[in-house]
Parts: C-alpha cells; structure tokens; sequence
C-alpha cells in the first residue's frame, strides 16, 4: 500500500487538533464553549482516525510500514525520530484505543452534559488519545516513552478533573507518584539498551537485542516490567487504580480500563523477542500477574461501591495478562486486552449509566427532604430539608448519599432496561460464560499456562491452578455487583416513589455497541481445537511462511492424547464460570445485601484482609510516605531555606555590603575627584618613566 | 649663562605646577578656572620653546589649536558657573556637592 504516511499522521494530528480547538481556541475564546460543538468536535477526532485506521486494516499486505515523521533528536550517537510503524500489532492496538475511544468520547457527550468544564474534558481526552497513539504506533522506545509519560499526563489531568475536592487531588497525585515510580525503572531500561546497543529504534532492538548477554537481557526485561507494573497496575505498583475511580466514569473506562492500562503488556509484546529470551524474568512476570490477579480478586467481593468493584475487577484481568505474558503465549493477551477492553467498558459505561441514574434519585431525595442536602443553602428558606429536620438516617451506611453504593442500589432492570441488558451481558463475558468474549480469551489463557507446564515450566502450573480459581471468584464477585444493582428490590430510600431513568441515546448507544462487541468478539480467537482457526494467532503470530510482530513461546508437539487434555480444560473453564455465576445469582437473589454479613462471618479474619485491601496502602504510607515527607520537612527543607536561599541572599548581601564600603569616594568635592586625576596622571607618568 | 631649552621647559613646568595646585587647592570656582587657563598657556610656552628649538614650526600650529580650544571651554565653564550661581548662589566650590552620595 503505498503512500499510507499521509494516514498515519493525519491518525495521529486529528486528536492533537481536537485537543488543541477543545483546550487552546475554547480557553481564549469563551463562545467556542458550546456542548454540541464540543462534543461533535473532540468525537469526531477520533472516529475519523478510526475510519482510517480500518482503512489501513483492511488493506495491510503483511508487511510492516514505517512512516517516518521528522527527526527529533540527533546528538552524537543517539538519533531518534518521531517515526511510526504499521503494523499487525500496532493497528490493532489502534483500532481498540480509537474504536472505544470514539464510544467513549460519545458517551461522555451525554455523561458531562452540564459539567461546567466540559470543553476541558474534551480537551484532555483528545490529547489523551493522541499520546496513546504516539505509544502503539511509535516506531522506537523513546516516541512510546512520550505516550507512555503524556497518558500518564491525561490520567493525571482527568483524575483530578473535579479539582476543587481535594481527595481527587490526592488520588491524582497518587497516580502520577506511583507511576513515575515505573517510569524510572523503564528509562533504566531505555539507557542501559542504548548503551549496549547504540540505538532505540524497534528494528535494531528486536533484531540485536535478543542477541545480549544473558545478564543485561534480564535486567533489561526486569526493569521494563517494573515499568510495566507501574502503567498496568499490578503488585506492587497497583495502588493507584482504585483510587483513580475519583476521575469521571468516562475517564475510568477509557484510561483505566481499556486502554491505557494495557501499555504495559502492549510493550511486552513489542518486545516479546527479548522476553522470551529472558525465562528467569518470565516467571517474575507470571508469578507477580498470578499474585495480582487472585489478590485482587479477592478484594472485589468485599467491595460496595460499584466502581471500585470494576476497579479492582481491571486489576485482577491485567494479572490474567500478564500471566499469560509470563507462559510465552503474548498473543493470548493482547487478545484478551481486546475483550477486556469491550466487555470492561460496557462495564464502567454501565455503572456510569447507573450512577447517573442514581444521582438523579439522589436529587429527587434531597429535594424532597429525605436525605440532608449536600450543598450548603445559600438563605435558610432555600431548600426544604431544612425546614425537615433528620432524626434518623434513612441509609444502611454513614455519611452522605453514595450515588455509587450498591447497597442503595437494587431493582434498576425496571428503569434502565438497556443498561441491564448490556451490563448483564458484559459480567456474562468476564466472568467467562460461553461464547461470549471473555470465554475464549480467558480459556485461552488457562489453556496456553497448561500447555507450558506440560512442557516442562513447573511455575506455569500455578499460573493455570492461580487462574482457573480467580475465575471462580470472578464469576462470584461479578455477578454479585449485577444482582446486587439491577436485581431485587430498590434499597434507597422512598423508592416506592422516586425512581431513575434510562439515560440518553448518547450513552446507551455506546453500551449497545459494546455489549454486542463482548458477545462476538471471542470469534477472532477460536482456541485451535479440531483446526478451528484462530485469527488473532494468525494476524499477530503469523503463520508458518512469515512470522508476525508478536513472538510465542515454543511447546510441545504433544501426544494425540493432549487434544482430549485441552477439551477437558475448556470444559472446566466453562463449568468454574458457570458454577460461579449460578452461586452467586443465587445467593445475593436470595438474601440480598444481607448475603455479604455471611461471607464476613464465614471467612473472618480473611474477609477482614479483603475488605482492608491487603493494608498495601497502610504499608505505603507508613514504609514510604510518611519518611519521605518526614525526612523533606526535617532534612530537605531546612536545606533549602538556610542553604539554597542563604546563598543567594548571601550574594545579594555581599553586593550590597561592598556597595555601602565604596560609597564613600562619592564626596561630592569636585577637587577630590581632580585630585584623583592629577594621581592618575602622576602614576602613569612614573611607570612610563621608571618601568 | 645662556637661556637654554631648559630654562623655557622649567618656566612651563612651574607654571603648569602653580596652575595644578590652584584647581586643587582654591575655594573659588572662577579662579579654578583661571588656573586651568594658567595650565594651558604653561603649555603653549611648552609647545613654543620646543617649537624654536626644533626648527619645527608644527608646535607653534599646534598652539593655535590650543588656543581656540581654551578660548571656547572658558566660554563655556562660565556659562556653567553662572548657571550654578543663579540656583545656588554661591562660588565655593566645597558647596556645590550635589554628587556626595
């Protein structure tokens, strides 16, 4: 295909300018700031890249193409471009991040409605998209490191997008901390590869890099998965992601969910040649994604706001990724990063969908004066609750109505029929029930992990006994969060009388699309029973005659009998999710809320681990926080005060002192200064005659 | 004995000294002036006498020259002087100090 680098950047540009126009021209020029303009504007910038890229998709001959932009830095040895690569793995990723990314856009068209920083918003979501596209499609480490670093930017930006309360500031902030922590160990990785290899540019690291001593190959691959675990929130990086539920919803799904999360294993796979060369890191990387996954897992039964249920739900699903990264089979989870990304927006699109609704419910209460306003009255006659003075609280917990909260929730599948189709579908497909999406990637996985022990990798049996158990509980803990929502009877207060309705065509729309997308999108990746084909091993693998980007792991051949093993294995994948399903259908059905008082009794001192999230964030605070802010105020900032500022004011008081001492030849006497002349002359005249 | 270059070059340098110390030493701002004035005609006795003595007759333009120039700064530090005089009222020079810090 020629001339396709006119496309590649106009793919990249469009958000650029849509974030330019929703920012820059909407900052200096307030009429811009109209809701519809706006809106069409920050969508359309992404979904015409996601036209074009479908273009490029359907017309990708195999070959990888470079378009190469301009050079950006060319100092001595290191010469990086801002060039950019087309190929089966980036034009997949950029299908997924600008195809969910248009839906997401046109959802938050609806969700922001009303928000008065909705140009911002926009803004920040374009540039979003743009630095993640510099990050799948940049053609060397450094261009992705600028997307790396520019979406942990936006992550930033959009998580503390409700700047005035300051707890989103603080989860921001944790965000951004904890990623630069990654960070760190990434550009490690970058110098000590541009050290031994003098370039950093894909070509030469996947053709020279596999090639290193084993010893800085392992290092290399080490410190990229600590950047890694950083950007895709895994142990011990993840404590930002639950906290990142302060953002918007739409921010939640596009960044923490769909894409953005998934750099770390999109680097992964770029790089899998050198991984698979590295085995002592690959079973860091299973080991450490087996961890995450079930811990994580574990944590979202005992949760109650719905979106630090998805939250943790993210965490534990990039731990499956990883695992699968950690067996060799790289393919499998970039597969299941595009389900993930389907069936996990619906989901937080959902929940957006919900808590939407619920915030209307919250109104109507309020405004009937059942629940204490939250906002304070601007005279005393301004809102009726006050004239209704509370003796009790109507609500199961303390505090303020939690538009989040499913134990307010319940019976939604009355007023959001669309919403709880698509939300049942997507818990449907990650809790793995077949056919749906989040079956065959999730069973893929599983298989692949077996497939790598029978091989002879001992760990791998972990991965697959680690796996097939979170998936149980995933089936659990998901379907608790639908029944506990959707299901039963409404548990707020009044509900008899106050209800909330369906949301607009501009989120529902999304939610259809996606829904649809978590029911068919398992097909691309038939596991390779009785020669089903697997696209998505064929696009990316590649065949026999040409290999693709994304290396594999090389097992077996194994016995005939090993077909039998893997129908088995599929079997018990499907039984686990189903079990899982009918368990906890049944149960929260049955008891409602009140199930959760059982399961704290039956675990006990688990449960309490659980629901305390493991006390990683106490161990943080008290290890890591607090001596660095104690040891900044004891030893860093008298340091700076008395040393930093004492010599600068040092300077400006020597300059001052020699000043006042010099004054004194100004007398004023016109014979002093002619005095000084005739000196000057005398002196002169002697050295000319005597020297 | 004879009047030699010497004694004429000795004649400027006193005189030139007597001017010195007159811009150093007196109060009186017009007095200054004239010692300045008394420095420059020490000078073109200077000019001259070495004039004659080389049989170069470039030291005796030199001193019109010198002349005009003195001619026209005395022109103009009087004109000064009077200024000073009108706002202040004074001649001493230890009380025109505008420039004491």
């Amino acid at each position: 295909m020629e001339n396709t680098a006119p496309l590649v950047w106009l793919i990249l540009l469009l958000p650029l300018a849509g974030a330019f126009f929703n920012g820059v021209v909407a900052l200096f020029v307030p009429a811009v700031r109209k809701e519809g303009l706006i809106g069409t504007v920050g969508t359309a910038v992404v979904a015409i890249p996601f036209i074009l890229a479908v273009y490029l998709f359907v017309g990708f001959q195999g070959e990888p193409i470079v378009a190469p932009f301009y050079t950006w830095m060319a100092a001595g040895d290191l010469h990086v471009e801002f060039a950019y690569r087309i190929d089966q793995l980036s034009l997949l990723m950029t299908l997924i991040v600008t195809g969910v990314g248009a839906l997401i856009h046109l959802y938050s068209a609806g969700y922001m409605h009303g928000d008065r920083g909705y140009w911002k918003f926009f803004a920040y979501l374009n540039l979003f998209i743009f630095a993640m596209l510099n990050l799948v499609l940049g053609n060397n480490l450094v261009v992705l490191f600028l997307g790396w670093e520019g979406v942990g930017l936006c992550s930033y930006l959009l998580i503390g997008f409700w700047y005035e309360e300051s707890s989103n500031m603080e989860a921001a902030n944790k965000a951004f901390i904890v990623n630069r922590v990654g960070d760190f160990a990434f550009l490690m990785a970058m110098f000590v590869l541009f050290h031994y290899l003098g370039a950093l540019d894909f070509g030469t690291i996947l053709r020279d890099g596999p090639g290193l001593p084993q010893g800085t190959l392992n290092w290399v691959v080490l410190l990229l998965f600590i950047g890694a675990t950083g950007k895709s929130a895994q142990i011990p990086l993840f404590v930002w992601l639950p906290d990142a539920m302060a953002g918007p919803t739409p921010v939640s799904a596009l960044i923490h969910a769909a894409t953005m999360v998934t750099s770390g294993l999109y680097l992964l796979a770029r790089l899998s040649p050198l991984v698979l060369n590295a085995p002592a890191i690959m079973i860091v990387i299973a080991i450490v994604g087996s961890l995450t996954c079930i811990m994580a897992a574990t944590i979202a039964i005992t949760q109650n706001d719905i979106k630090k249920v998805l939250a943790y739900s993210t965490i534990s699903q990039l731990g499956y990724m990883f695992m699968s990264a950690g067996v060799g089979a790289f393919f499998v989870a970039i597969f299941h990063v595009m389900t993930h990304a389907f069936f996990k927006a619906c989901l937080f699109l959902g929940s957006g969908s919900v808590i939407h609704g619920m915030h209307h419910v919250e109104h109507d209460l309020e405004h009937h004066g059942v629940i204490p306003s939250r906002h304070v009255p601007e005279t005393p006659l301004d809102s009726e609750a006050t004239q209704h003075p509370l003796r009790h609280n109507p609500l199961p917990y303390d505090g303020p109505f939690d538009a989040q909260d499913m134990r307010t929730m319940g019976g939604l599948y009355r007023f959001m029929p669309i919403t709880n189709v698509t939300f049942l579908i997507a818990t449907l497909a990650i809790a793995g029930i077949p056919p749906l999406a989040g079956f065959f990637s999730k069973d893929e996985i599983l298989s692949q992990a077996f497939a790598y022990g029978y091989d002879g990798h001992g760990y791998a049996w972990f991965v697959w006994i680690v796996g097939l158990i979170t998936a149980l509980i995933t089936a659990i803990y998901m379907t608790r969060c639908y029944v506990l929502t959707f299901l039963g009877k409404s548990r707020w207060p009044e509900a008899e009388k106050v209800h909330p309705h369906e949301s607009p065509w501009t989120m529902t729309l999304p939610l259809i699309v996606l829904g649809l997308l978590s029911v068919v999108g398992g097909f691309l990746g038939l596991p390779h029973l009785f020669n089903w084909p697997s696209w998505i091993h064929h696009w990316l693998v590649g065949s026999a005659g040409e290999a693709g980007p994304v290396a594999q792991a090389v097992v077996g051949p194994f016995p005939e009998q090993y077909e039998l093993i893997e129908i088995l294995l599929i079997i018990v994948g499907a039984l686990v999710a189903i079990v899982g399903v009918f368990f906890a259908w049944y149960r929260w059905r049955r008891y409602g809320v009140d199930y959760d008082a059982t399961v704290r009794r039956r675990f006990g001192a688990l449960y309490r681990w659980w629901e305390r999230k493991y006390y990683w964030d106490e161990a943080y605070q008290k290890g890591v926080v607090a001596p660095v802010v104690e040891g900044s105020r004891e030893g860093l900032a008298p340091f700076d005060q008395r040393v930093v500022d004492g010599a600068v004011n040092g300077l400006a008081k020597l300059a001052y002192g020699a000043a006042r001492g010099l004054r004194v030849v100004q007398t004023g006497i016109v014979q002093n200064y002619a005095m000084a002349v005739v000196l000057g002359v005398v002196l002169v005249v002697a050295l000319m005659l005597f020297v | 004995m004879n009047t030699t270059l010497d004694w004429y070059l000795a004649l400027s340098a006193v005189l030139f000294v007597i001017g010195v110390l007159g811009v150093l030493l007196r109060r009186n701002v017009i007095v200054i002036l004239m010692s300045v004035e008394l420095m420059l005609n020490a000078v073109n006795l200077t000019l001259v006498a070495v004039s004659q003595g080389r049989a170069d007759v470039s030291g005796q333009i030199l001193v019109f020259f010198v002349m005009s120039v003195a001619a026209a700064e005395a022109a103009v530090g009087l004109a000064i002087i009077i200024a000073i005089f009108r706002n202040k009222l004074t001649v001493d020079i230890n009380d025109i100090n505008l420039f004491k810090y």
